[in-house]
Formats: structure tokens, sequence, C-alpha cells
């Protein structure tokens, strides 16, 4: 089972509250995760990533056990403690005010 | 009893107010979507339950959401915008060209004989329409293939098409704008599009008097007489009476022609009002004062109405599409500023009195006048 934090905003709309869990199979992937999400909460596609190419929208970033994985390659395996569900993958609005 | 309903967008989430016909005493509702930019909020005119808002976020992008009861609830039914086909370059700012890319929608203006058929503008300027009560939107490619799409250029607002009024008496006659590359009107539905910027003059782009270049802020019609349409523009209020062949200044004595909202009365087709800001590079009202500007000569001689408007120490805006006018008896005039103030009158002006202070800065406003 892998944890998910989705920014605020993103539970406001997918009407969640806390961690989201979602089952991927190895190896598990930041694509692979992000499929599962938006398959559960159709309402995030296109919040994340471009809903046709699947780059990542700019001011959207992913963190996990303390790195910046924004920039990976989305078909890179995740941290093992992520795999493992012991740390989360946490998908962040990034900090530019407003 | 008579109702009246607001339907409110702003920076940072919706807010709908309601007051029974007498229009004094206000209930508000909101923020819905807190802390996102709500662009525009607009009701079916055969199903006044059928809202539609538009969400956006530099962030999270573009949701639409959905209520079928009047704003209590609300449901996020599409958001995916595309543009079909060859997607093809605008130019930017300096001049250069520039693939379109979708930001946002601004506007949602739904049929005026099917609640699940509403249109959509977007920004990068493109035109939608959902047949399906907002869930898919197809782009009518006519709009932004016109072969002075390369040559349109965006206002400081971004390119976005913000302004869609539906031909009352012809369902194939539309027309929009968009900033800046000026009006435009189709006869057959949104295949084909002419731009309908003859008269206007823009001191701001190299020919002046270009096909197209124009920053049209913000047209209005009354349904009655839809081949009369006025318009904003960055400088300038316009008329055309002849459904865009051709525009005449009307500015007349106002004390600066340059704004954003433009509206008509709802009974009386040559009243029109107007919001002037001091100038394009000081987004406020002159002078300190909120005043709204009447004509009620179709242009050229207008009034200001100040009782209940601040006329000290004012220094607001208010946007192109936060001006709505209802169809009571006696004209309800209503509209929202980027302080945050929504004001309205039950007297086609003569009045106003602030239906809310302290909203986010206010992006849109419309009314439904409820059975």
């Amino acid at each position: 089972m892998i944890r998910v934090v989705l920014p605020a905003h993103l539970k406001t709309l997918a009407r969640v509250s806390g961690e989201v869990r979602v089952d991927v199979a190895a190896p598990v992937t930041q694509r692979l995760v992000l499929d599962a999400i938006e398959e559960r909460y159709p309402m995030l596609c296109g919040t994340m990533r471009d809903r046709r190419t699947g780059q990542r929208r700019a001011l959207v970033r992913f963190f996990a056990c303390e790195e910046d994985i924004s920039n990976e390659s989305p078909d890179a395996p995740l941290p093992n403690r992520v795999a493992a569900g012991e740390e989360p993958l946490l998908i962040i609005g990034a900090m530019a005010g407003g | 009893m008579t109702g009246v309903r607001l339907l409110v967008g702003t920076r940072k989430g919706a807010f709908v107010l309601t007051s029974d016909g007498k229009r004094r005493d206000w209930q508000v509702s909101g923020p819905h979507f807190g802390g996102w930019a709500i662009y525009h909020v607009n009701g079916s005119p055969v199903d006044p339950d059928r809202l539609y808002a538009s969400q956006t976020s530099d962030w999270f992008g573009q949701v639409i959401q959905r209520s079928d009861d009047g704003g209590r609830s609300w449901r996020p039914v599409g958001g995916d915008f595309a543009y079909a086909g060859e997607v093809g370059e605008h130019l930017w700012y300096d001049g250069t060209p520039r693939p379109w890319e979708f930001k946002r929608i601004w506007h949602l203006e739904p049929s005026h004989t099917d609640p699940d058929v509403v249109y959509a503008g977007g920004e990068d300027a493109a035109l939608y329409r959902s047949t399906d009560g907002g869930q898919k939107w197809l782009e009518l490619t006519g709009l932004r293939t016109h072969e002075s799409g390369p040559r349109w250029q965006p206002g400081a607002g971004g390119l976005c098409l913000h302004t869609i009024i539906l031909d009352p008496r012809n369902p194939d006659r539309m027309f929009v704008a968009i900033s800046a590359a000026g009006a435009f009107r189709t006869d057959d539905g949104g295949e084909t599009w002419l731009p309908i910027n003859r008269g206007l003059r823009s001191a701001q782009i190299p020919d002046e008097d270009a096909e197209v270049g124009h920053c049209v802020h913000r047209l209005a019609m009354h349904p009655t007489r839809p081949d009369v349409l006025f318009m904003q523009k960055h400088w300038d209020v316009m008329r055309t009476d002849d459904a865009g062949g051709v525009w005449r200044e009307i500015s007349g004595d106002l004390p600066t022609d340059f704004g954003f909202p433009i509206a008509v009365h709802a009974h009386e087709p040559e009243t029109v009002y107007v919001v002037p800001i001091t100038s394009d590079s000081e987004h406020y009202v002159p002078d300190g004062k909120l005043r709204v500007y009447r004509s009620r000569s179709g242009g050229d001689r207008w009034e200001p109405l100040t009782e209940g408007l601040p006329q000290s120490h004012c220094y607001v805006n208010v946007l192109r599409d936060a001006m709505a006018v209802d169809t009571l008896d006696e004209c309800g005039v209503y509209f929202g500023t980027t302080g945050g103030q929504v004001y309205a009158s039950s007297d086609s002006g003569d009045s106003w009195t602030p239906v809310v202070r302290d909203l986010p800065a206010v992006l849109s406003v419309e009314v439904q006048v409820l059975p």
C-alpha cells in the first residue's frame, strides 16, 4: 500500500482528509502512483500533471524521504521506504506566494 | 416570492448572495472552493438552479464545477480543455511567435435553450462548447484558426477570450471578444468568424485601425436589440448599430474612457453603465471616488451615480465581468470591486448599498432572478 499526501487544495477537490493510500504493483514508480490516484479520484486528472503528455505541472513538486524527486524520471522506481509504505510520497504545491 | 441570487467569483473562492425581490437584506453563502480563483460563475437561463463555475489555479490547473441545486452543492464535472488539431502560434508581448498554451477559462455562457449546453472562453484564446453539462469540452476551432490568429497578442491579463454573447434571436449568431485581438462574430454557429473591429482606433498598436489587435475589455447587448452592441475598450467606449459592421465612439463627456465593465439596463436599451478608471497605468477610480456613469441616451452624455458609493480615498477597480443587471421591474444593477465590495442598486443605479464589504478581490458578478 503506497501512502500519498496530497496538497490541501487537492484534498478538498477529491473530498479526502489525511493520507491517500493506493495499491501499486512493483516496481512502484511516480507514474504508476499518479495513475492509481487519478483512477480513484478522476477529478484530480490534470491537476498534478498534463493530461496528455504526463508532464508534471510546473508548480507541483514531489518529495520523498526528505528528497526532492520532482525532476526524476516518472518511470524511475520510488525510494524503497515509499514502495514499502513506510514513508509517504508528498505531493506539494510549490511555495510561490498567493 | 421573487428572489435574486448573485453569483460572485473572487480571487479566493465563490460566493452566492441571495435576497428577496426587495433586495435589501442579503444572505451570504461561501466561500465555495476556498483558496482557488473563481473567474466566473454563471447560471442557465432555462434552469436557474443549474450553475457552472470556472475554478482555476496556477498550481493545479482548471476545474469546471457544476451545481444542480442553485449553488447549495457542487461537483467537479470536467476540466479537459485541449486545442483541436494543429496548435499553431500567436504573438507574444514582444512580437515573437509563441505556441498556444491553455491556462484557464475566463467566462462561461450557458445556452438560452438547453441547460446542458454551455460555452467557455479560454486563455490562450479559444472558444469551447459542452453539450453534456460541462463534462466534455470541444473547441470550436474556426475562431482560433482564423487567418488573423497568428497576429493576436495578449493583453496585460493574458490572451483571454472573456466575453461570449449569444444572439437571443438567431441561434447561429454569437459574438466574442478577446484581449488583445478584438471582437469577432459568427453567423454559422461558430464554424467561421468575422473580425468586427472597423471603427476602433487603438494608439497602442502600430496600425491604430488594424483589423485585429484591439484590446476590447467587454461587450454588452440588450436582448431586444441584438444588432446594437456596446463596448468598453482599453480606452474608448463604443457602440455599433449593425452587429459590428462599424463602431463609433460614445465616450462623450466621461471623465475618462478607460475601464473594464459595460452593462445595459434590462428594460431601457439605450441606458448604459460603465465604471471609468483613471488610466491604463492607474487601474483605480479617478480622484478616489467610486462613480458609476450612466447614459440614458445610448452614449455620449453620461451622468455620475454616487449615492451610497465612497467618494473619498477609494482606489478600487471593477473588472470586466464584475457588473450585472437583473430583470425585475425596477432594474437592479450590481458590481464587485477589487477591494472585495459588492454593491447593489435596486433603482437603476440612482442609489447603491454594499451587499458585502470584505470579500477577496471580485473577478465576476452575475445575477439571477428566481421565481
